[in-house]
């Protein structure tokens, strides 16, 4: 099949479609744009549903309107926009409705800047809203994997009837590489028997609540919910290792940080230090069982970040700090240079050269 | 591992990101490794545009070109910026129309071609981004001469005809240019 050249934002909208998404409900933030115009020409010729809504807040709501209808439905926005629509997010997952909610990071706090950034890890990663939940956090790398992952999101929320992030930054969300948009693959998945489609005397009534007075009920619902991410991260996992086979030295980065690193990692080869790359795709669940084992055979790690060492909390956590862990930051929106990184690794580098 | 690391750069307006555009379509036409990275936000709203592009052999790591192998400047501010970053023994690509000033570094290789005025002199006058193309394809062989219409057949709709046949001039200006 062809290969055509798309942005990260398009990418995740043409896939969407290929999934079955037909509606969608945004308002516009910069640098993710690109998603809201695409489904905003593209959806009202295939019989979907676009609306820019007044506001985050309310294009959240109708997200989970249309997720309680039992239709593929997406979301998306920058950093800011993901705050506001936090409350709703938490609603959604409270109501266990599957539905996929992109952001295209941006630097903070506040309005920020628009340029890229990590520094909403904590916020994807730990639930972003209110509650005892959590999405499920895809970080892909390069536009081929927004396609795959994008597609992975839609069957990954109705499996799971759980809320799914695409976590991706400026840099992916605007740059644009050659991608195969080929057919979307069916995938098996349970009916949507829960959905309110009307039940029209033949059932009873489907009821889609996040409301629940009493603590025991909500408890259960809860520990329901918990079983299912126990059993998310067993199955579901994602990652990618790069040169750890020898490595002394493990990089831990996604999305456009973890591009940076293999950069750095051939230049530090050639100078002859032994340095890898680990990079989780699923942020939540984090690959903690596969960092633990790196930590076997591995010197020391360094999370390589768009952000004030956010990430670096959970391969701590991972690896049980049994090595040190250095947090390689840049934050507001400024990028790493290869030569930032490898600055990284040779300091790690000098530190254990004396004792080997 | 053959890898060309493209920074071009410009006034907003000058096509900066559409010339970005064609050559990573020369690329992929070639079957190689391509990356394209605009600058965003309120620099290409009426300021600096600029556009990284990367052709490799291999997998691309960085997508961004922070010392570019062929820099390409449309404007001046652009040459004040970036002549730092150019790879020693690069090429440093100079639209002398709109730049008065010569490229200072003694390690790189400078070339100049009125890119504006040659596209004004032909009655094409918003295409001198494709002029400037057209002789960084002669000077750096980073596509073959064949490529550059399938190319252009990729960049531009074929529904607009007209605007395909202005860029093929316009690169065709800048290739012949001596």
């Amino acid at each position: 099949m062809e290969k055509i050249l798309m942005k990260g934002n398009e990418a995740i909208a043409e896939a969407a479609i290929t999934a079955g998404c037909r509606y969608f409900f945004g308002y516009p933030i910069t640098p993710q744009t690109e998603v809201a115009a695409y489904m905003a020409k593209r959806l009202p010729k295939i019989g979907g549903t676009y609306l820019q809504a007044e506001s985050e807040i309310a294009a959240i709501n109708m997200v989970i309107g249309a997720a309680a209808a039992g239709v593929r439905v997406m979301t998306s926005s920058s950093s800011p926009g993901i705050s506001l629509k936090s409350e709703g997010i938490s609603y959604l997952s409270g109501c266990d409705l599957p539905a996929v909610i992109v952001n295209i990071q941006r630097g903070g706090p506040g309005l920020g800047g628009i340029q890229p950034s990590q520094s909403d890890y904590f916020q994807a990663t730990r639930g972003s809203g209110h509650g005892d939940y959590h999405l499920i956090v895809l970080a892909p790398n390069n536009i081929q994997e927004i396609v795959n992952l994008t597609r992975k999101a839609f069957d990954l929320a109705d499996k799971y009837r759980v809320g799914v992030m695409i976590l991706g930054d400026g840099v992916l969300g605007q740059m644009m590489e050659p991608v195969i948009m080929d057919e979307c693959p069916k995938t098996e998945l349970p009916p949507k028997d829960w959905a309110l489609t009307g039940a029209k005397g033949a059932r009873g009534k489907n009821i889609v609540n996040s409301l629940y007075l009493d603590p025991e009920e909500l408890q259960r619902r809860n520990f329901e919910r918990f079983d299912k991410y126990a059993e998310i991260a067993k199955t579901e996992t994602l990652f990618e290792k790069y040169k750890t086979d020898d490595a002394d030295i493990v990089l831990v980065a996604y999305g456009a940080p973890s591009r940076i690193c293999k950069n750095a990692i051939n230049t530090a080869r050639a100078k002859g230090i032994k340095v890898g790359l680990f990079r989780p795709i699923t942020l939540y669940p984090f690959p903690k069982q596969e960092l633990a084992e790196l930590a076997l055979s591995t010197r020391v790690f360094i999370s390589v970040e768009m952000s004030m060492g956010q990430m670096v909390d959970d391969v701590r956590l991972a690896t049980e700090c049994r090595r040190p862990v250095s947090v390689c930051a840049r934050t507001g929106g400024v990028i790493h240079t290869p030569e930032n990184i490898l600055d990284a690794i040779e300091k790690e580098a000098a530190n254990f050269r004396g004792v080997i | 591992m053959a890898e060309s690391n493209i920074l071009l750069a410009g006034f907003g307006g000058q096509g900066i990101l559409f010339a970005g555009k064609f050559i990573v379509y020369t690329g992929l036409i070639a079957d190689k490794h391509v990356s394209w990275l605009p600058s965003y936000g309120p620099e290409m709203r009426g300021g600096t545009a600029n556009c990284s592009v990367i052709v490799s052999d291999a997998e691309i790591g960085s997508p961004i070109v922070t010392n570019p192998d062929i820099l390409i400047v449309m404007n001046r501010p652009s040459l004040d910026r970036y002549e730092k970053d150019c790879k020693s023994n690069g090429f440093a690509f100079v639209n002398s129309t709109l730049i008065d000033k010569k490229v200072e570094r003694r390690d790189v290789r400078p070339r100049y071609i009125p890119a504006t005025e040659l596209a004004d002199e032909h009655g094409i006058p918003k295409l001198a981004n494709m002029v400037m193309v057209g002789y960084v394809i002669k000077q750096t062989g980073i596509c073959t001469q064949k490529d550059i219409f399938a190319a252009m057949k990729k960049t531009v709709p074929e529904r607009k005809t007209e605007l395909f046949d202005g860029n093929m001039r316009a690169v065709q200006i800048g290739y012949s240019y001596e």
